[in-house]
């Protein structure tokens, strides 16, 4: 073993070093989400002038006088407004004392609303101050106008989309009128735009909802749709409709469902290679010691789950470093299945090669004594591993159409690891002696290859993909100890399917199963995609027994 | 006579036949007649337990007909275990009648809870015994046979069977989980009243039971052996050893393969369906993939192709799961897991092959030789050093 160690070392340090430098792109490129909202301003509380904050006369009162109080806030352009309406709206402003006070209250710590400065304590006579839904109606429409008029033209367009749901009566359009004569913004424009248009579409003359009908006819937005779904059917029922305006809007409502649906294909193309890029991050290390080395490896789910379990541990030892926990925990997972593969393989299956049943019975044996063991270690209950928040959120590209960062950031990490094997494979020495080793043992021994000490790297190899696609699925889902039993089975199908021996069979077969999957998964439903497919790859196994691209040549007989 | 010939050079399987015949015999007495204070009582529980390990054993056998003589390592045997316990447990399902909670006494109790109006047409007929027992041996044998006949044809062989017979028993599992199969979904089937008239509670409904399970497997170990034994026998272990040699001497290695194969099927589904009344409940559990290769490993224990040593395996492992997962649960997983490591490493003809071996040692001497050589290196006199 003491000679082992740095020769493992010296072969997997290329691997590693690409493993590292994907990492560091994945956290260099930082998503760019817009999640500006007016953060309260501290030094409003040093020009805070004698006379009554208007804010203050939210306290006590009616309804009614609260709304006034409310409407003069609003339009006073305190900087503070818009929290503090926020807080009403979401029920965590409390107001009263001696001297009356405001108070912001967000989790379990409190703020003062007109100064911004934190509170010990929810200061004596302090009340929440009730609300009730017409006044909840005018602060929504209030906090609109007020984010209409903010500073950052991403704040008034989202603000500006927000009023889509209920401008249907057209209540904006007087607002919206005046809105326009001032902003310069083309995004907020067209924006403020498809609001108008929708509101004239709802409630304006004949000749104005013929306008809107073209101005809307390339949106996206379900509101829209719906809106012109109301007109195309109400005109053309109806006998004083406008058969041809009742026309013009079906047919831009029918483009608007054309352009939806195909989304959700885009959409449902993107949740497959998702999936498949779990798959293939599974069933790669898979690839190599079943497909090249003719293991069958039962504990390689189990590998999967050392892996995970290894990020959970890095997360445990560095709180507060959720990102440099989870790029760290890549190359730890790495070794750590790794070293737990080779030490499986001397220990065990080195004694069986040629008998590929025993081997499947073996290493079932020690999926079992991991499982169990990691039970006994950390606890039978599911861990949830945090994602840093570059992961986390999705990636809102229109209104029908979201990818998901963690999705998104595994699906190229799939590839990138599936890049970086490829590279080992065909461009190192380890490589060339793990192919010779495969294509014929005796005679790779013959000429100075170390076939037992090739057969243990190349073990380890597959195990420590195998922790690595742990880290990538603790950021999926949670850590357990069944973990890798959920994913062992179909992994092996994936290499099957693919064609045992071939890298390339696996990546198409991991996207291809994806794929099917999600497209069956709409009208059959989750479990029945799964079962349908399941009887597919029976059926395909049956016709081709040796996979997609079965090897050729001699090495195919064996 | 015929079990003359079949039994003549079987030491093994004379006493496991002697062992079940005393089980016939002593069950019954020692739990109906003893008095339940003396100390020769059998408890109930014990009976059917007993039962249980009856029924494990034939599946193991089962599998052993495949995989020891045939070498097709399947890790779905337990699917066919659970359909034929299915088909049993939904003759046990009707026989409730209105004595469900909501006292339907045409729709079993999930089907009223999922709110169906009507039977479904599967359902159909499974009031009757003699229909039950028909479909515990059809639909099982005729999956297997769908299967093998597709699977074999193509020359599916060695690790790629084992796969799909996995893929297999999963998709079995995910499709009985499903409520709208109208299988009960995860919660299976269970509630069980009577079978045959008989309440499924009773004592002497448990006896019978547990004598049902010891006779099935008598008479199984007899046609496994006749099998076996015969020319037809023959072909199928030359087709294991040579697969290729057997199909160039002009044999039709797929038929042979195939009617073994719903062979053990079918043994499988009676085992499960003798299971189902003596445990109360069939659910999707069983078809999951750990029970399928947990069977492998009884039968690695105790020995393949030996037929008697699938058997005493799944009586040795069997209660060395009930007795370890009652005193050490958690040592359980560990220890199945090192017996699974240590059988294939040490001990590749499992039980029996340490038995022929101690015994081949005591019949040419050497077991005394080395008993000698060890107790002179402790100093211990023994008889050979005494002359």
């Amino acid at each position: 073993m003491t000679e082992r160690i740095p020769l493992l070392h010296r072969n997997a340090l290329p691997l590693l070093a690409l493993l590292l430098w994907c990492g560091a792109g994945l956290a260099t490129a930082e998503p760019a989400i817009d999640t500006a909202t007016p953060a309260p301003s501290v030094e409003a509380a040093a020009n805070a002038s004698p006379a009554p904050h208007p804010a203050l006369a939210l306290i006590g009162g009616s309804f009614n006088a609260r709304a006034a109080a409310a409407r003069q806030l609003a339009s006073s352009g305190e900087p503070q407004a818009v929290a503090i309406l926020e807080a009403l709206l979401g029920g965590q402003l409390y107001g009263g004392g001696e001297p009356p006070q405001l108070v912001i209250k967000q989790g379990s710590a409190f703020s003062d609303a007109l100064s911004g400065a934190a509170l010990a304590e929810l200061p004596t006579g302090a009340r929440k101050i009730p609300v009730n839904n017409s006044l909840r109606g005018q602060l929504r429409d209030l906090l609109a106008t007020l984010s209409l008029r903010h500073s950052d033209p991403q704040v008034r367009r989202d603000a500006a989309l927000r009023l889509l749901g209920n401008a249907a009566d057209g209540r904006y359009q007087p607002l919206l009128a005046e809105l326009l004569t001032s902003e310069q913004h083309p995004e907020v424009r067209q924006a403020l735009l498809l609001v108008q248009a929708l509101g004239q579409l709802g409630s304006g003359s004949e000749q104005q909802q013929a306008v809107a009908v073209d101005t809307l006819a390339d949106s996206l937005q379900p509101e829209i749709r719906n809106a012109l779904e109301v007109l195309a059917s109400a005109d053309g029922a109806s006998a004083d409709g406008n058969p041809t305006l009742a026309a013009a809007a079906r047919t831009a409502a029918d483009a608007i469902d054309a352009r939806i649906q195909r989304f959700q294909l885009l959409e449902n193309i993107f949740f497959g290679l998702s999936l498949g890029s779990v798959l293939l991050l599974a069933a790669i290390g898979l690839a190599i010691t079943f497909g090249v080395m003719g293991v069958i490896n039962m504990a390689h789910g189990e590998l999967i789950m050392i892996g995970a379990y290894t990020t959970y541990s890095i997360q445990l030892l560095l709180p507060n470093h959720i990102s440099l926990a989870l790029l760290l925990s890549i190359p730890a997972a790495f070794v750590v299945s790794g070293l737990v593969g080779i030490a499986i393989e001397r220990g065990i299956i080195r004694h069986l090669y040629g008998r590929p049943l025993e081997t499947l019975l073996a290493t079932f044996g020690v999926s079992l004594i991991l499982q169990q063991a990691v039970r006994s270690i950390y606890s039978p209950l599911n861990r949830a591993v945090s994602s840093p928040e570059w992961l986390s959120g999705s990636w809102q590209i229109n209104p029908v159409f979201a990818l998901t960062w963690n999705r998104l950031y595994i699906l190229f990490f799939a590839l990138a690891v599936f890049a970086a094997l490829w590279l080992v494979l065909k461009h190192t020495r380890l490589g060339l002696q793990v192919r010779a080793v495969a294509q014929n043992r005796g005679m790779a021994r013959a000429i100075g290859v170390r076939a037992s000490r090739v057969d243990a790297l190349t073990f380890g190899l597959g195990s420590g993909i195998a922790g690595v696609a742990g880290v990538a699925l603790s950021q999926l889902t949670n850590v357990g100890p069944n973990l890798g039993q959920d994913y062992i089975i179909d992994s092996f199908l994936v290499v099957v399917f693919g064609g045992v021996g071939n890298l390339w069979g696996t990546l198409v077969g991991a996207f291809g199963l994806g794929i099917i999957n999600k497209f069956l998964e709409p009208w059959a439903g989750a479990m029945l995609a799964k079962i349908l497919v399941l009887i597919a790859i029976i059926l395909f196994i049956q016709k081709r027994p040796r996979g997609l691209f079965p090897q050729k040549g001699r090495a195919a007989e064996g | 006579m015929l079990l003359q010939r079949l039994l003549s050079h079987d030491r093994g399987g004379q006493i496991l036949l002697v062992l079940l015949l005393a089980v016939m015999v002593l069950v019954p007495v020692l739990n109906l007649a003893v008095p339940a204070d003396s100390p020769f009582h059998l408890s109930t529980t014990t009976v059917t337990l007993l039962g249980k390990y009856l029924c494990y054993a034939l599946l193991a056998l089962a599998l052993d007909l495949i995989w020891g003589y045939c070498g097709i390592l399947s890790l779905g045997h337990a699917a066919f275990f659970g359909l034929g316990g299915y088909a049993m447990g939904m003759y046990l399902m009707r026989q409730i009648g209105d004595r469900g909670v909501y006292g339907n006494a045409e729709l079993p109790d999930f089907m009223v809870f999922l709110n169906w109006q009507e039977l479904p047409w599967y359902w159909l007929g499974f009031d009757q015994f003699w229909f039950a027992a028909l479909m515990v041996v059809l639909v099982p044998g005729l999956l297997a046979g769908i299967f093998g006949y597709l699977a074999f044809r193509s020359r599916v062989t060695g690790v790629y069977l084992s796969i799909i017979t996995q893929a297999l028993t999963v998709a079995l599992m995910l499709a009985f989980e499903l409520n709208s199969m109208g299988f009960g979904g995860t919660n299976g089937l269970t509630d069980f009243k009577e079978i045959l008239g008989a309440p499924i509670t009773a004592d002497s409904t448990r006896v019978a039971l547990c004598v049902a399970s010891a006779l099935m497997l008598a008479l199984a170990y007899l046609l496994c052996r006749a099998i076996v034994t015969s020319r037809y026998g023959r072909i199928v272990l030359a087709l294991r050893d040579a697969e290729s040699r057997t199909r160039f001497c002009g044999y039709k290695v797929e038929h042979f393969k195939l009617w073994l194969f719903v062979f053990s099927a079918v043994l499988a589904a009676i085992a499960g369906a003798l299971y189902v009344p003596q445990v109360g409940i069939i659910n999707p559990g069983e078809f999951k993939p750990l029970n399928s290769i947990e069977l492998v490993v009884w039968v690695a224990v105790g020995g393949r192709a030996t037929l008697y040593g699938a058997v005493a395996g799944a009586f040795s492992v069997n209660y060395a799961k009930t007795w370890l997962t009652s005193v050490y649960p958690e040592a359980w997983l560990f220890a199945l897991g090192a017996l699974f490591v240590l059988v294939t490493l040490f001990l590749p003809k499992g039980l029996v092959g340490v038995v022929a071996t101690l015994r081949q040692a005591r019949a040419d001497g050497s077991l005394q030789r080395n008993w000698q050589r060890l107790a002179s290196r402790f100093g211990v006199p023994t008889k050979g050093e005494q002359p």
